[in-house]
């Protein structure tokens, strides 16, 4: 028993010091006026138009203002005429942010018109689940079907518009890919809708902007966008069952996997995990991240995690694996296996 | 009652030697004990002032603390459960406990000195009012030190505030206290209504009155109408969380957007609940320190009461990103939009007012002229934020978190500080001192500047609000580690008033009746007021009463041997009746204590909600047993008005 809590100690600590060593993943732009979508490209064309006209109207009001005041200085203060101050009032107090706003509120209403319209027919449809403090995502055929299932990475063809279909498991969270699109929550309860078309390949960082409870604030994802061919060769290698154990070692760590229980949690596609509260797995090792993009997809990382999940995000949900050393490696070279 | 079965003959304050016994007609009870009684509207409003303001430091050292764990990214100083409890107590102190209450508490304090009376309508509901918000406080800071606070936000959204996903008692406190306080502002509001309306010295017409008075009868009819909404919303959240009603949760037929809806049509009124009476103290420090009437006094008031009708058309502006239908979300970008309209209005109604003034530029001055600058730039990150598109970007990030502080500090506290120099004198008898008021001024200006400029980048570079933490690579980090220290920079200006006014009344800076040579009537009371307010209540004949060159006139014929006030009419201000205020009593605090039992007891055991009923009703039959002597009395027939009005 001592031996067991020892080891166990020695192996969250190994995974524990490999996680502290290595620095973070990605140094990714998730700045709303670096724009890469014609949808995020509008927003920014208006937040642009609107900086400037307030930045004017902002100036001119403090220009009046210092003026009305310098003019106080002199040795003979003056008081402005009835008539002048209600010109004043009329002219800079009304008419000119009566016509700003309605400028403004015809534009905004124009995109915004554009923004939330139907997405073009071809487009690629996804259903995006929002947990605890993870990101489902579904890949869904013309007749609604899941054809393949993965988490916190989307990947999106380049020519092709994406059409999300947002639902939450439990509270509301919110998707936001500041430079693709404006956020759309996630409401139990609903089905909201968000599309946007990529402008070319990268890669794009977004984050859960609805307060969704202990770790809100690490509920990242990845937006990967890819030529269609490679897209498509990425799918299809998604919607395939795991490969299967194909050495001592890998079929070892499977065994871990099962014996640990957590298949009760996590789905393995071509095994008997079938959980649904976590993660699906079948590609785990496919991903460039762990923990819905806080860190890398790395060994070390992926040792450190498993060993101890609430020691990188407290309060997450995964509990911690009583594990070996040993029992640790080969899990980890089954996981890593998962292609 | 004594008073009058021991004299034969009534007095009035218009006799010689009426004013030591009108002096002990009016007097609150000295002593601890004597301090449960108090139902004079001056220690109430003042006891509201000094408590909100507490309140306000304490939410401030929240913030500093949230900003301390900013500083850096994947900083470890605190847990994201504590974040989350000091967040959400953050917010919950500075809207519930700071902002209102402070409002409320100029208003208490300074509405019946500008109306000309004694006292306010319903004295014993005001000090009941009181002990409710303090015993509300209390008891959240004694959950956040039990490590027990709400951790939801200050919104609590459904359904992370349900049951199932908060199962501690933390959402339990925040729903009950927000019942709770909200019984406060309401009382508040009414009795503010009752006295702007029914109390206005004789001849003070309602174009009359002090703009200050118009923008607290705006914001008394806002709550009104606002704070019901939240009430039930946090009641049907209570009932959800005991009782497993299915009001918000989908899976039961409910829906999380009904707490959405409910807590925004308090939630936006609120903010110009807050606002509007600021309005009102910019307009009034514009116009004494002009020495010149405000501009406008028509299109000024219109353009507060505007404010507050078409701010009850706005509570979508929060929802945008919730995926309602686009068209039915263009009404409320039009109507946010449309704010810029009344308060343009506002702007420039001051800036005719003060153009070519010889203005003496005091600290309650350059308070104002920060409030032009800081509000200005909060109006027009509002209007952006009012376009559904780029409210998808800047929602629930830094950028609102830069707009709403613009907003509410610039057009808030701002101008409640200029109040607050302004008013001190009044309210102490000494003035505040110029030189720390100047530094605190321009630390608090330059430091929020500095720190809720950035975070506009922040919002904009993709930096979502609420969060504990943030990663390394993300590049948020040196504006953080800037904005950290721009807190520090703008909470030591604060402090720096703190200082300034704990500190003044030992310095003999005796302020006299009018310091500031102001024309609205809370001047011509000494400073500090004695107990009666007025050695004699005045008749009105303008808007400027104190800037005419003829002295006062003064109503005769009221009795300085209890406590009498002049009852007029709604419009016109002709007098109608006396009116004769309560005195002393303990009723309201054991009333307090009882409804807050009751409250508390809820959370823990639903039956014990039952017993707090039944013990406030013995309370409720304590402050209402009849002892009313002058039922009995005979009208005078000298002419004098009606007596015994009910």
């Amino acid at each position: 028993m001592n031996l067991g809590i020892k080891l166990r100690d020695k192996a969250i600590y190994i995974g524990m010091l490999l996680t502290v060593n290595f620095p973070m993943a990605y140094a990714q732009s998730q700045s709303a006026i670096q724009p890469a979508s014609d949808q995020a490209r509008g927003i920014s064309y208006i937040w642009w138009s609107m900086f400037w006209v307030a930045l004017i109207v902002f100036v001119a009001v403090m220009i009046l203002l210092a003026w009305g005041l310098w003019r106080g200085k002199s040795n003979n203060p003056s008081q402005l005429s009835y008539l002048a101050s209600r010109n004043l009032v009329i002219i800079a107090g009304i008419a000119v942010p009566l016509i700003t706003v309605i400028c403004l509120v015809g534009g905004s209403l124009f995109l915004g018109r554009s923004l939330s319209q139907q997405s073009p027919d071809n487009a690629l449809e996804v259903r995006v689940t929002g947990w605890m403090w993870w990101w489902q995502i579904e890949y869904l055929d013309d007749n609604g079907n899941t054809i393949a299932t993965t988490a916190n990475e989307l990947h999106v063809p380049v020519d092709r518009p994406v059409m999300l279909y947002l639902e939450s498991g439990d509270v509301i969270h919110s998707f936001w890919v500041p430079q693709l699109h404006g956020k759309t929550d996630l409401i139990p309860g609903r089905t909201n809708t968000s599309w946007f078309q990529v402008d070319g390949p990268g890669a794009f960082r977004g984050q859960c902007a609805e307060f969704c409870g202990l770790q809100h604030a690490l509920m990242g994802f990845l937006v990967v966008s890819e030529p269609k061919a490679k897209f498509d060769a990425w799918l299809a290698n998604q919607q395939a069952p795991a490969p299967s154990p194909s050495d001592s070692k890998t079929l070892a760590g499977q065994q871990v996997f099962f014996e640990s229980g957590c298949q009760q949690c996590h789905t393995i596609r071509g095994t008997e995990a079938r959980g649904t509260a976590g993660p699906d797995l079948t590609h785990l090792a496919s991903r460039q991240s762990i923990a819905s993009v806080t860190r890398k997809n790395s060994r070390a990382h992926l040792g450190g995690w498993v060993a101890d999940p609430n020691g990188i995000k407290p309060g997450a949900k995964m509990p911690m694996a009583q594990l070996s050393p040993k029992q640790l490696s080969n899990l980890l070279d089954y996981l890593q296996s998962l292609q | 009652m004594k008073n009058h079965s021991q004299t034969e003959q009534a007095m009035f304050d218009d006799q010689e030697g009426s004013e030591p016994i009108l002096d002990k007609t009016w007097l609150s009870p000295p002593g601890f004990f004597g301090w449960f009684t108090h139902v004079n509207q001056r220690q109430i409003g003042f006891r509201f002032v000094v408590t909100s303001l507490i309140f306000f430091a304490l939410g401030g050292l929240l913030a500093l603390l949230m900003r301390l764990q900013l500083v850096q990214p994947e900083n470890t100083l605190m847990g994201a459960d504590f974040y989350h409890q000091i967040m959400t107590m953050h917010g919950t102190t500075m809207m519930f406990f700071f902002a209102v209450p402070a409002m409320e508490g100029l208003g208490i304090y300074l509405v019946p000195l500008m109306l000309g009376t004694r006292d306010m309508s319903f004295p014993r509901l005001n000090a009941f009012g009181y002990y409710v918000y303090l015993i509300a406080g209390i008891t959240l800071y004694i959950a956040l030190f039990l490590g027990m606070a709400p951790d939801t936000g200050w919104f609590s959204y459904v359904p992370l505030a349900g049951i199932d996903y908060s199962p501690g008692q933390g959402v339990s406190f925040w729903t009950t206290m927000i019942t709770f306080i909200e019984i406060s502002a309401l009382t508040a509001a009414v009795e503010l209504i009752v006295t702007i309306l029914k109390q206005r010295a004789p001849g003070m017409t309602l174009d009359r009155m002090p703009i200050f008075v118009w923008s607290i009868l705006v914001m008394s009819f806002m709550i009104v109408f606002a704070m019901p909404t939240v009430m039930v919303g946090s009641v049907l959240l209570a009932l959800d969380r005991t009782f497993e009603t299915q009001f918000f949760v989908a899976a039961g037929g409910g829906d999380p957007l009904l707490w959405q809806h409910l807590f925004w049509f308090f939630g936006h009124p609120e903010v110009y609940i807050i606002v509007v009476p600021a309005l009102g103290i910019v307009s009034t420090v514009i116009s004494t320190f002009c020495q010149r009437e405000v501009f406008g006094y028509t299109a000024v008031v219109l353009s507060m009461v505007t404010i507050g009708f078409v701010s009850f058309g706005l509570w979508v502006h929060h929802m945008f990103t919730t995926g309602l239908p686009h068209l039915g979300l263009s009404f409320f970008t039009a109507a946010s939009a449309m704010i810029a309209i009344p308060s343009g209005v506002q702007i420039f109604c001051w800036i005719a007012t003060l153009w070519g003034a010889k203005i003496k530029f005091n600290t309650p001055m350059l308070f104002i002229m920060g409030f032009f600058a800081v509000f200005v730039i909060g109006g027009l990150t509002g209007v952006m934020a009012a376009s559904i598109p780029f409210d998808m970007q800047a929602h629930d990030s830094y950028f609102v978190v830069a707009h709403l502080h613009y907003v509410l500090i610039g057009g808030a506290v701002l101008p409640f500080f200029a109040g607050l120099y302004y008013w001190y004198p009044k309210m102490t008898g000494s003035m505040l001192s110029e030189r720390l008021g100047r530094w605190s001024f321009w630390l608090i200006f330059i430091g929020l500047n500095l720190t809720f400029f950035p975070m506009h980048q922040l919002g904009l570079d993709g930096m979502p609000r609420r969060v504990y933490t943030y990663l390394h690579n993300m590049g948020w980090g040196e504006i953080n580690f800037f904005v950290t220290c721009a807190a520090f920079l703008m909470a030591f200006g604060f402090l720096l008033t703190f200082i300034n006014a704990l500190i003044s009344p030992y310095q003999s800076r005796s302020a006299g009746n009018n310091p500031w040579h102001a024309d609205t009537l809370e001047w011509w009371a000494e400073s500090p007021p004695r107990n009666f307010n007025f050695r004699h209540l005045p008749v009105i004949n303008s808007r400027t009463p104190l800037w005419q060159k003829a002295p006062l006139q003064k109503v005769t014929g009221i009795r300085a041997d209890r406590r009498e006030i002049i009852i007029t009419t709604l419009l016109d201000a002709k007098p109608q009746g006396v009116c004769i205020m309560p005195t002393p009593t303990y009723w309201p605090f054991i009333l307090a204590l009882t409804v807050g039992f009751g409250f508390l007891g809820f959370m823990f055991k639903p039956i014990l909600f039952v017993v707090g009923f039944f013990l406030s009703f013995f309370a409720i039959v304590g402050w209402l047993w009849p002892a009313r002597p002058w039922l009995h009395e005979q009208p005078p027939e000298d002419g004098h008005p009606v007596r015994g009005l009910q």
